[in-house]
């Protein structure tokens, strides 16, 4: 806990990700209902929870896809409540996507290229990126580190499953993240990617903190310094993961059942 | 690892050497060599009806079809308002410039008459693209197509600007530097450069980052928003730039006819626009030239040879619908794409594993 304190000391006070109320309905079905969570700068977190909790929700309602039908969302104290979702992008917000959301017809060089571009100036430049372009250089450090050089010049629709998940956290840390939500990035991985994976997350910059929804506890449980529970669209539990895993409420709901 | 750290900082040369140039693939081609030796010396092997009525009007109607291109293959976008747009624009420099109907035309310079009517046309075709960018798929196709049909009707009906039915006729065409720019050789060689320099332009484009971005939104207009884009403003800058496209090749087909009637911006030559381009392909711009060609020649030489068989000669169009018809079944990337087909087949043959250049 001692490197948390001291990684947490030097990205300062205040909070990365503040929801105050948020609801949202679906015609009569509350998805979300009076979700308030308070996320540090730097802060990891898991959130837990079973299918239908609004997890996926939460994400679309932070990230911008939709908007909350009431409540408040700020970003590193700016309220976004009502911001598009690429004005958020452009303030240091990223998010992957449980189904890979990427861009089949280009190829993984493209991909990236589009996410370094995307948060940068000239997205509208009719000049094609030179030899020397910085962020032709920072997509292929990008593509390098979530290892798939070898098929840079391949269109992203031929990739295996695994290399699409490993590009959708690639376009996810484009530019400079502050924040990041990651949507069940482990989903369909092998044991072997699982650990790519974990080595991916643990060594991100101190300074960039993370919401990961995932249903591997031993992926989430190993990259997280705190967990929030969720049930029903409601928040039902925050605390430490040991705190989380050890609580017989939690366990009656979500850890028990299909394990014994 | 820190990976967006290095993501940031890092400007290391990472294996700049085996990427391969983002150069034109023409180059390393030789057909398009022949291609294009063949388009420029066209004149000394082509006599003047084939030189204008084939190979201009082709080229016209295939930089019409380009800008469609561009909006379908590019940013997943089905305007069927193109034709609609380069009518605008050849309406614009019948009124603003000279014509027979001296009541109508405003008696400027070609010169002036020009510039304005590409801007007006390219702010009408914006406008409507800001309209149809508010919907996808059928209902793009819907919102373009009821703007192609309202301004067919409108220009049939409006006497003060268009001249109802009858249209604007006896357009003057520029004259300078001693040259009848009109005149079959000159004239091809504009409509040559004009059509070129569009077709570099896309080609150019595809690959530069408001192209690819396009691409993108395309693909996944969600995610693309989530990378920080916005989608909506990136849609009506296509538009707008396929709207610039459609009104250069409307002042050359106003040029060409040297009039311009609410016949031409009819709804079937709306549709036409879109059936040149699906039949030559959407995905590459040398398909819309293709599928014009192929469409000029059966509007061309169809007639005699269904006279011939005793049959109707205006039934051309039951030829280029059945075409079309065969293109979407078996091909949906049109003749490109059957031949590209082709060559990979042929290529796979020879060298097994060889891979056609685009």
């Amino acid at each position: 806990m001692d490197s948390v304190a001291r990684r947490l000391s030097a990205v300062g006070a205040g909070a990365a990700l503040e929801l105050r109320g948020v609801t949202r309905m679906f015609g009569a079905l509350a998805a979300l209902t009076d979700v308030t969570i308070t996320v540090r700068p730097g802060e990891r977190r898991a959130v837990l929870g079973s299918n239908g909790a609004g997890k996926t929700t939460l994400f679309n309602c932070i990230a911008g896809d939709f908007p909350p039908s009431s409540g408040t969302i700020r970003f590193f104290g700016e309220d976004v409540t009502h911001f598009p979702p690429y004005e958020r992008i452009r303030r240091g917000l990223r998010r992957t996507y449980q189904i890979s959301a990427l861009f089949p017809g280009l190829t993984v060089q493209d991909n990236v290229y589009l996410a370094c571009r995307g948060v940068s100036r000239g997205r509208f430049s009719f000049l094609r990126p030179g030899q020397n372009d910085a962020l032709m250089h920072a997509a292929d450090n990008l593509v390098q580190a979530v290892h798939l050089s070898a098929v840079r010049d391949q269109r992203v629709a031929e990739l295996a499953h695994g290399q699409q998940r490993q590009l959708e956290i690639a376009l996810a840390l484009a530019g400079a993240p502050r924040f990041v939500l990651f949507d069940e990035p482990a989903a369909g991985l092998s044991p072997t990617e699982r650990a790519e994976l974990i080595e991916i997350l643990t060594s991100l910059p101190a300074h960039i903190g993370y919401i990961i929804i995932e249903h591997d506890m031993d992926v989430a449980l190993r990259v997280v310094e705190s967990v929030t529970m969720m049930h029903n669209g409601r928040v039902f539990k925050e605390g430490l993961p040991q705190e989380i895993q050890s609580d017989p409420e939690v366990q009656e709901l979500y850890l028990g059942g299909g394990h014994e | 690892m820190s990976l967006a750290h290095d993501a940031r900082v890092s400007v290391r040369p990472v294996s700049v050497a085996q990427r391969p140039a983002r150069t034109w693939p023409e180059i390393n081609n030789p057909a398009a060599w022949i291609v294009a030796v063949i388009l420029l010396i066209m004149p000394l092997i082509a006599s003047g009806f084939f030189l204008i009525e084939i190979f201009a009007t082709t080229l016209i109607l295939g930089t019409m079809a380009l800008s469609l291109m561009f909006l379908a293959g590019y940013g997943g976008m089905v305007s069927l308002m193109q034709l609609t747009i380069a009518g605008f624009s050849a309406y614009m420099v019948a009124v603003l410039g000279v014509s027979s109907n001296a009541n109508i035309s405003l008696g400027w310079p070609w010169w002036l008459a020009v510039p304005m009517a590409l801007a007006l046309a390219t702010a009408f075709g914006t406008l409507g693209g800001a309209l149809a960018v508010r919907t996808e798929g059928i209902y793009t196709i819907m919102i373009t197509l009821a703007i192609g049909a309202a301004f067919y009707y409108f220009t049939n009906q409006n006497w003060a600007i268009f001249n109802g039915h009858t249209g604007i006729n006896t357009v003057a065409t520029p004259h300078f530097w001693g040259v009848n720019w009109r005149a079959d050789i000159p004239f091809y060689y504009i409509v040559l450069a004009v059509a070129a320099l569009c077709y570099f332009a896309v080609e150019y484009l595809s690959r530069a980052p408001f192209g690819l971005a396009l691409q993108g939104v395309r693909d996944n207009p969600r995610r693309m928003a989530a990378l920080g884009f916005n989608v909506n403003a990136h849609r009506v800058a296509a538009y707008a730039f396929a709207s610039f496209v459609a009104a250069l090749a409307g002042v050359l087909q106003v040029w060409n006819y040297r009039q311009i009637s609410p016949g031409s911006v009819s709804v079937g030559a709306c549709i036409d626009v879109l059936i040149i381009a699906v039949v030559g392909g959407i995905t590459r711009p040398i398909g819309p030239f293709i599928g014009a060609l192929i469409f000029v020649l059966l509007r061309t030489f169809a007639l005699d040879f269904l006279v011939r068989l005793g049959l109707d000669g205006n039934r051309f169009r039951c030829l280029i619908g059945l075409g079309f018809l065969a293109i979407v079944f078996w091909s949906s990337d049109g003749v490109i794409g059957l031949w590209q087909r082709w060559r990979q087949r042929r290529g796979a043959d020879r060298f097994s594993g060889g891979r056609s250049h685009g």
